[in-house]
């Protein structure tokens, strides 16, 4: 589709719908489970669940007991927590079908007031309060809960990073000192807290720094709380930054790196693999970072990084709507989605809510159009190897560069294919050592897309790019030798089929003699396969018998291989001479060699081999006979009708 | 002891019968003739003995005449092209004794092989071919007087480059050195020759050479066997000593111009100076794959330490100075940096130990690759007696008759030993220095060095 190419960012085909917001319905985001809570009337007429997948989304009633200011369900979706007043916290067990009694946990002290709650792990709970932090643990069948521990601090607002357990605290009156906590199975790690600057600190001090520019997520396997640093007052030209801290186990998290959006207003961001979306609500467009993807530092701590392209809208969207809205009609009906709407509000990693439209999305990337969005092919490859989806749109890269139109310059090729090998080498690298590590533990982590093996290589770029006949056969070579070039300087072993490809581009376009110096540099590998090849381009290129023996003789397992290729040249002396030089003159076929020396009807040349192996026999069994399982049979009458009875060896007869 | 006079070149003369048939027309056969000093009637005379003996040896033998045997001289005969026959006479060495008062002149007939001679008239004719195109060519495309012309113009000079008394086995076997490397350097040399050729879509062929050894030809073998024979012993030596004469300005004289680049590059043929654009310096014409394309090039060699490209042009499609200008700053850098890899592991090869104890000559007929350690590297001139070199032409000579794998041992009256053996395409000539050794002694140490050095080739000893 045409209209597809102008967008890189797209919303999630299939969305989560929920009943809107409206004045019955409430409705809650549980980042832990991923879920959408749509809460009438209180739970009296229904709490819908919609989680992830089928699994995760139930419904529910319960008792009205006022407004409900957040509700979560635990893990495994027994237990529901709801908070309806800013003191107490209350539980329900839905396990036990519809049991309604309820228990309950108010903060301590007080003054105390809860911020938020989340769960932890199965049946662990965290209130955090204005005074700090209460850690609990549900026990459903007692119903009552345990204090775990209990933290002092001040506290602003908190962020919850759910896959890494972590938590993060504001603290002081600026809001600016960030405290992480770190969970793990009925444990609370204090991680060491750190200070993030603040453009203009004011006076008299108030908060600065707030939730909402402040979020947490994994990039390329690191924690990074990210901060959105808007402009300055009267610095109108400087647009805002997004400030990335990687948080440490030892230290305080360290300021890395930084994105200039180049814009002002109002943002949001999403982390969709490992890139950093940022969305602008003013321009309606949403822009791309890659930290991985270099960018410049000043001082070697802190690298500042400019969007990987343009800023573009997202992909338009349209909701189909199946025969709600208009009752007469079943067919479904399409509505355009207001993307960028003050409607929305993100969640990490990468989900948007539209409550009014009662939609979750996640945000996706389309790889595809960026194909031609990024001219340098060589940051266009840097940037698909970090990408998960990766593998056929590398492909495809490749596939381009090498035809007509938008082929590409050979040194480029030469650095794509060292990039790809690069990431090659590395898997086979860890591989081999998981190999080495423990044989019985499987690996758990997947081969990721970005390794682009010989096959892959083979099946989708170089076997369409040779039969293509708008491409000169010197730039296959020279695409063929710049690959095998780039496979041995990452000592990945080349496999056969590419060899055979090198090989067939030549024959066909009657390039032997630069076949002949590949192989006389061993650029191409000895194996039989390539020894049997070489054998059939004999009667086209002379030397390529030679080229064949010596390869067999390398290999030094086919020594039967070069026998029979010196039988069929009728060269049985020679043969028998090679047999004898490696030893295996007692194990070898009679019956091969006098066939052979037969057929060249050289008489001379047969009685030779004839007491050649009257000899052998004689050295062997003490006779000259040859035994009826060599079924020499035939050739000792040949022998016998040429040369005469007389000739045979007679045996000595030992008195 | 007497000193015996070298071998020299008598005469060398081109012709074709058909040019002048009848009689008194005779002097039309000549296309060339050297001394050129020589009358007219001693010209027609050699031509018409010529004649004669190539006619009078086609009654017995299907195969043209090799060599005419006197006792001062030795002729030999070649017809590259159907018609064209090439001739060349050289003196017998002779020495003067002195017998009862009486001078006495013997003549060393065996000094001469035919062999040998015979392959450097071939080589003559091929080195003609290689810059003036087959004498067919030339006569389809223009007319007689610009054959001769064109004759008259290279063998004069060529001749006189000729060395026949340091002629040996190598002449017979034209072999290419070809220069040892891994894999990985091979493959990043062999890359970069096919970006040069992608980026300059000028360039036909390239071939690639350190020093005087042949990592890669684009040019098919015969072309390449040629070509290789004509920068080994004539382009490089020649740069090499103009080098040498511009490397030590006199005193008070202008000093050498110092280029701003960071490379080595520079061409051997080709603008000498890149900043005078008016001088593009001298370039050789060549004539490649005759027999087929027939092509016409211009050979562009440039060199960085020790390794050279040879860039091998359509003399039509060069587009002027900034072109080269071009090339010099795409090759000079790359062409340095690999040219002192090779040179890093090239010296760690060199290094190896190395056995003393023999001398051999190894040639493989299939790639022309060929190995001496009997021979100066940079001289290329035998480091043994002379008579032990002949005798590996010898051994050769008798090879050439059979098709079978052959072997020959031969001891000298100086007690050493000369071994050749043939197997298949390949000949390996030894000669060991060993006193009081019996042949078997001999044999085992041949088969010994058999094993040791041709352990991954089908040599069968």
């Amino acid at each position: 589709m045409a209209d597809d190419e102008g967008f890189y960012v797209e919303l999630s085909p299939n969305p989560t719908r929920f009943e809107s917001v409206s004045k019955v319905t409430n409705v809650f985001f549980d980042e832990v489970n991923k879920q959408v809570f749509a809460v009438r009337s209180g739970g009296a007429t229904g709490v819908v669940v919609k989680g992830p997948d089928e699994k995760t989304s139930i419904s529910f009633r319960m008792e009205d007991k006022g407004d409900v200011i957040s509700i979560k369900l635990s893990n495994d979706m027994k237990v529901l927590a709801v908070q309806r007043s800013q003191k107490t916290v209350e539980f329900i067990n839905l396990s036990e079908g519809t049991d309604t009694n309820e228990y309950s946990q108010s903060c301590k002290g007080k003054t105390t007031r809860i911020i938020g709650f989340n769960w932890t792990y199965l049946n662990e709970i965290v209130f955090i309060t204005d005074h700090g932090i209460e850690f609990y643990q549900v026990i459903p069948e007692k119903k009552i809960l345990k204090t775990l521990k209990t933290v002092n601090i001040s506290v602003n607002w908190f962020v919850f990073l759910p896959e890494s357990s972590l938590l993060l605290l504001s603290s002081t009156t600026l809001g600016n000192v960030l405290q992480p906590f770190y969970f793990k199975g009925g444990t609370l790690l204090r991680l060491p807290k750190f200070e993030v600057d603040l453009p203009v600190t004011p006076k008299p001090p108030k908060l600065c720094l707030l939730e909402r520019d402040v979020t947490m997520s994994n990039i390329y396997g690191q924690v990074y709380i990210i901060v959105l640093r808007h402009q300055q007052r009267g610095h109108a030209n400087m647009g805002a930054e997004v400030v990335l801290y990687q948080l440490q186990k030892e230290s305080p998290a360290k300021k890395t790196d930084v994105l200039r959006l180049n814009m002002s207003g109002r943002f949001a961001l999403n982390v969709v693999d490992n890139l950093i979306v940022v969305h602008h609500q003013a321009s309606k467009t949403s822009m791309i970072f890659d930290i991985k993807l270099g960018g410049e530092s000043h001082d070697g701590y802190v690298t500042y990084h400019l969007p990987v392209l343009a800023p573009l809208p997202i992909k338009p969207f349209k909701l189909k709507i199946t025969g709600l809205h208009v009752p007469t009609h079943t067919q479904t009906t399409e509505i355009s989605c207001e993307l960028y709407s003050p409607n929305w509000i993100v969640f990490q990693p990468d989900i948007v809510i539209d409550a009014k439209l009662g939609c979750l999305w996640h945000v996706h990337l389309k790889l595809e159009p960026l194909v031609t969005m990024i001219p340098d092919k060589t940051r266009l490859v840097d940037f698909l190897l970090l990408r998960s989806e990766c593998k056929m749109v590398i492909l495809s890269v490749c596939k381009q560069a090498l035809v007509p139109g938008h082929q590409c310059k050979l040194s480029t090729i030469s650095v794509v294919f060292d990039k790809l090998n690069q990431v090659y080498r590395n898997y086979l690298e860890m591989e081999s050592q998981a190999g080495q590590a423990d044989l019985g533990i499987v690996r758990g982590k997947k081969r990721s897309q970005a390794v682009i093996d010989q096959a892959d290589m083979y099946t989708h770029v170089f076997s369409v790019f040779v039969d293509n006949k708008d491409v000169k056969h010197k730039f296959i070579v020279a695409v063929l030798m710049e690959y095998i070039r780039s496979l041995n300087q990452f000592q990945i072993p080349v496999q056969h089929f590419l060899y055979e490809l090198v090989i067939n581009t030549l024959v066909q376009n009657n390039f032997f003699y630069q076949l002949h110096q590949f192989l006389q540099y061993h650029v191409l590998s000895d194996s039989k396969p390539l020894a049997c090849l070489m054998l059939s381009l004999e009667s086209v290129y002379t030397p390529a018998h030679q080229l064949a023996l010596d390869m067999l003789k390398r290999l030094s397992t086919a020594n039967e291989e070069i026998v029979e290729v010196l039988l069929s040249k009728h060269q049985v002396l020679t043969a028998l001479r090679f047999i004898r030089s490696v030893g295996q003159i007692d194990t070898v076929s009679a019956r091969k060699f006098l066939e052979a020396a037969q057929t060249t009807e050289d008489k001379m040349l047969f009685y030779t081999v004839f007491k050649f192996f009257e000899e052998r026999n004689l050295r062997l069994r003490g006779h000259p006979r040859f035994v009826p399982g060599e079924h020499c049979e035939e050739y000792v009458r040949h022998f016998e009708s040429t040369f005469g009875s007389e000739s045979l060896m007679v045996p000595m007869v030992t008195s | 002891m007497t000193n015996r006079s070298c071998i020299t070149l008598y005469n060398f003369f081109v012709y074709n019968s058909n040019f002048g048939p009848r009689e008194g027309e005779e002097h039309k056969k000549i296309l060339f003739f050297h001394p050129a000093d020589t009358n007219i009637d001693t010209k027609i005379k050699a031509v018409g003995l010529s004649e004669a003996v190539v006619k009078f040896t086609e009654t017995f033998s299907d195969k043209p005449c090799d060599a005419l045997h006197t006792q001062k001289t030795r002729q030999v005969f070649l017809q590259p092209e159907k018609d064209f026959w090439m001739v060349m006479t050289v003196t017998i060495p002779k020495s003067e004794t002195e017998k009862d008062g009486q001078t006495h002149i013997e003549y060393h007939e065996d000094d001469v092989q035919d062999s040998v001679y015979g392959a450097v008239l071939k080589q003559a004719y091929n080195m003609f071919k290689l810059f003036m195109g087959p004498f067919t060519s030339i006569l389809k495309l223009t007319n007689v007087q610009h054959l001769m012309q064109r004759l008259d113009h290279f063998f004069p000079r060529y001749l006189q480059t000729l060395r026949l008394g340091q002629a040996d086995i190598m002449e017979v076997h034209n072999g290419i050195q070809f220069l040892p490397l891994d894999k990985n350097t091979y493959l990043r040399i062999q890359c970069f020759i096919n970006l040069i050729e992608a980026t300059f879509s000028q360039v036909k062929y390239t071939a690639f050479l350190y020093n005087d050894q042949l990592v890669w030809s684009g040019l098919e073998q015969d072309d390449m066997r040629i070509l290789y024979k004509y920068l080994t012993t004539s382009l490089f030596p020649t740069a090499l000593e103009s080098e040498m004469c511009r490397e030590s300005p006199k005193s008070g004289g202008p000093l050498p111009p110092i280029t701003s680049s960071s490379h080595f590059g520079k061409y051997v043929t080709g603008p000498q100076n890149l900043n005078d654009s008016n001088n593009l310096g001298k370039i050789p014409h060549i004539y490649v794959n005759t027999d087929t394309r027939y092509e016409e090039l211009n050979l562009i060699a440039y060199r960085a330490l020790s390794a050279t490209v040879c860039l091998m042009v359509e003399p039509t499609s060069i587009p002027g100075f900034e072109w080269y200008k071009k090339i010099d700053a795409f090759l000079g850098p790359q062409l340095s940096t690999l040219a002192s890899d090779i040179s890093e592991q090239y010296s760690k090869r060199a290094s190896l130990p190395s056995d003393q104890q023999f001398k051999y000559i190894y040639f493989n007929h299939m790639n022309l690759a060929q190995k001496t350690t009997i021979h100066n590297r940079k001289t290329l001139s035998a480091i043994i007696s002379p008579e032990i070199v002949r005798l590996i032409a010898d051994i050769n000579a008798s090879f050439v008759k059979t098709e079978d794998d052959a072997e020959t041992v031969m001891k000298t009256v100086s007690d050493c030993w000369v071994v050749g053996k043939k197997s298949d395409q390949r000949e390996f000539y030894v000669v060991i220095n060993q006193k009081n050794a019996n042949l078997i002694e001999i044999n085992e140490e041949v088969k010994r060095l058999c094993s040791t050095h041709f352990n991954n080739i089908f040599f069968l000893d």
